[in-house]
């Protein structure tokens, strides 16, 4: 789709009380940061085009939410080539390619509204979850919770048939009791240990009973393993880390995906008829240890009482991103089976591990 | 190497502590061959398990690990306890539970019989066996175990592991059967029933084995109850051999029988009293032949 040049701020007769789309500064200006830490410096003017047409009803935009972060980059980047791709995210997308119409805007804005009734929404594919444990439990749960409500009440009224939410394997949080492989109807303990994680159970818990209540709409919620390659999450941060510390006495087996193996499986979740939760899983697990070393680290190994004293203190003095919660999963595992993504979702990782962490290491990781 | 893609990580060998502790781990291999009469690197090249992409055990098995435990295992097995094995050609091939009367304190007959799977059985048959979920918070245990192929012990893991035709070492008894008193010796506790269940929903069947000799190596005449609970360990045996300084176990010989399978069919979800009938019959079995071994033995430490 050529891009029409961003003309005048249209305001079609079709939106009954719909507010002024255009000619606003940005409210939200100021909270325009990124959803992974992204600390790029907000621009007021929201640089989305208008004077889009609605399109027919046989063909249907994906919106992308979280589309600036760099797994919505990489899948707007493939999305893009066969399908309308509708982006929202506070950050402004850099290099967006002229065919992807960003809307620079807050999720839990009205705006969100005639993003949804402007346009044909075939599918909704929410990337855009915050994971940043720097940030208030407040702003994390008004995010990923309220801005997460917001969007599937558009959904619902008016009717878009699919969402795939990007979930991941920590809902199910690394266990001392934990089966080595977790199917999909495991119990969602993640927060039971660690308090940052309440939101993201939440989420997922939503998106399933978004999937009960709506029938009509074909939800798939994927749970990846630890999503690991040029993306900035708390596993490729950790991978990244020349003397990444491991606890004393312990080596649990571990999984990673490639990112774009997880924006395959997010295509193959968005064809019509696929519907359900799906683990997604790398190509095989090794243990820790060995995936440090592969990734050209070289562990410094701790007791677990002091590395929980060191990881406060570096927490406290903003000298790490890490909370020391997150050290049991350098204790425990938390594995998913995927037979369900294989044989329904028809997922097959191809991205072997070792490209994985060679992606990983292309990308330094500042605190 | 065992596994065809296993490779050993990089920088592992740059340590000099790692480096004389194999040189000390080479050599114990090399006197347990001596003693057992047997290529122990060999047996664990002959057993089959189910390496994923990577080359790694999904469940974390290290065969480099494991060499150094089956040399010391062997040497427990042929020297120490001079384990007799009866009946082993009875565990027929693929999947197999192998449940087993479990005594002793400390569980050395699951390590016994682990050593006559792979170093009696022709071939040699890799031992999974299930353990306590709480040995995962220790530091260490939680390494090593893996490493030797055990696995927590949920009723999931179980599942996957029979699904791959693997064999599996069970005690239905439990931490109970383990921690009982002297005078209650060979006499077998409740069993569970999830491992019938397990084994009709798979369709394994059940090797029932007896161990004698497991019941005199520790003999506990009292269970100090709070101490127990104040230690969160399962009983806390008094030992009479530890006031005379007598750490290790009593060098008592042991006996495995080995007998015939059981293959059940029905309906795993049965209810309970049909699925007791079943653990009943291993259960007797087991019993009469523990019965049958302490009348044939003549002394506990011949």
């Amino acid at each position: 789709m050529p891009d029409p040049q961003p003309t005048r701020p249209t305001k079609p007769s079709a939106r009954p009380g719909g507010e002024p789309v255009e000619g606003r500064p940005s409210a939200r200006a100021s909270v325009a940061l990124g959803v992974f830490g992204d600390s790029s410096p907000p621009i007021a003017k929201p640089s989305h085009t208008s004077g889009v047409r609605p399109r027919p009803a046989t063909e249907g935009a994906v919106l992308v939410t979280g589309i600036c972060g760099r797994l919505g980059k990489l899948l707007a980047r493939e999305l893009h080539r066969s399908d309308t791709v509708v982006g929202v995210d506070r950050r402004p997308f850099v290099g967006r390619p002229k065919d992807i119409t960003h809307h620079e805007v807050d999720m839990r804005r009205k705006k969100m509204k005639d993003i949804f009734r402007g346009r044909n929404i075939r599918a909704v594919v929410h990337v855009g979850v915050l994971h940043d444990p720097r940030r208030s439990d407040r702003e994390r749960h008004s995010w990923n919770i309220v801005a997460f409500q917001k969007l599937l009440e558009y959904m619902a009224q008016y009717e878009v048939p699919k969402l795939v939410v990007l979930s991941g394997a920590n809902v199910y949080g690394p266990q001392s009791n934990n089966p080595q492989f977790l199917t999909e109807d495991a119990p969602l303990l993640g927060a039971q240990h660690f308090g940052g994680m309440r939101d993201l159970v939440e989420l997922d818990m939503i998106a399933q009973s978004f999937f009960w209540k709506h029938p009509s709409t074909d939800t798939v919620i994927l749970r990846p393993c630890h999503i690991v390659g040029r993306v900035r999450n708390a596993a490729s941060n950790y991978l990244r880390l020349d003397r990444p510390v491991m606890i004393m006495g312990f080596d649990p087996m571990m999984q990673v995906v490639h990112e774009k193996d997880v924006v395959r499986a997010i295509q193959l979740a968005l064809r019509p008829g696929v519907r359900g939760i799906f683990n997604i899983r790398g190509p095989g697990e090794m243990p820790l240890s060995h995936l440090v070393r592969q990734a050209g680290g070289r562990p410094r190994v701790l007791p677990s009482p002091l590395a929980r004293l060191a990881l406060d203190q570096l927490w406290r003095l903003r000298l790490s991103s890490f909370p020391s919660q997150e050290l049991d999963h350098l204790r425990y595992v938390c594995m998913v089976d995927d037979a369900r993504a294989r044989e329904e979702l028809g997922y097959e990782p191809t991205h072997s591990i070792d490209r994985a962490l060679r992606d990983l290491r292309r990308v330094r990781y500042l605190v | 190497m065992p596994f065809a893609g296993w490779r050993r990580p990089r920088l592992l060998g740059d340590s000099p502590w790692r480096a004389a502790l194999r040189s000390v781990g080479d050599r114990v291999v090399r006197i347990a061959e001596e003693v057992v009469g047997q290529d122990i690197d060999a047996r664990i090249a002959g057993i089959r398990t189910h390496p994923n992409e990577v080359g790694h055990d999904p469940f974390g098995f290290d065969p480099e690990t494991s060499r150094y435990a089956l040399a010391m295992a062997g040497l427990l097995h042929r020297r120490y306890f001079r384990t007799q094995v009866f009946g082993i050609d009875r565990i027929p091939e693929g999947r197999v539970l192998i449940v087993a009367n479990h005594s002793g304190q400390l569980p050395i007959d699951a390590v016994l019989i682990a050593s006559a799977l792979m170093l009696d059985a022709n071939p040699p048959r890799f031992p999974r066996s299930m353990v306590e979920t709480w040995t995962a918070e220790l530091p260490f245990i939680s390494k090593l175990y893996p490493r030797l192929g055990q696995v927590v012990g949920s009723p999931e893991n179980a599942r996957r592991l029979l699904r791959q035709d693997e064999s599996l070492i069970v005690f239905p008894e439990g931490a109970k059967g383990i921690s009982k008193t002297f005078d209650q010796r060979y006499q077998l506790t409740d069993f569970g029933l999830g491992f019938v269940r397990l084994a009709l929903e798979t369709n394994t069947p059940i090797v029932p084995v007896a161990v004698i000799g497991g019941e005199e190596q520790y003999p506990s005449i009292a269970d100090f109850k709070p101490l127990a609970k104040l230690l969160r360990m399962p009983a806390f045996p008094i030992m009479p051999q530890m006031f005379f300084g007598m750490v290790a176990p009593l060098p008592t010989k042991y006996r495995l029988y080995f007998g015939e399978p059981f293959r059940f069919a029905g309906d795993p979800d049965d209810e309970d009293s049909a699925v007791e009938e079943k653990v009943w019959l291993v259960k007797s079995t087991i019993q009469s032949m523990v019965n049958r071994g302490l009348r044939e033995r003549k002394g506990v430490f011949i």
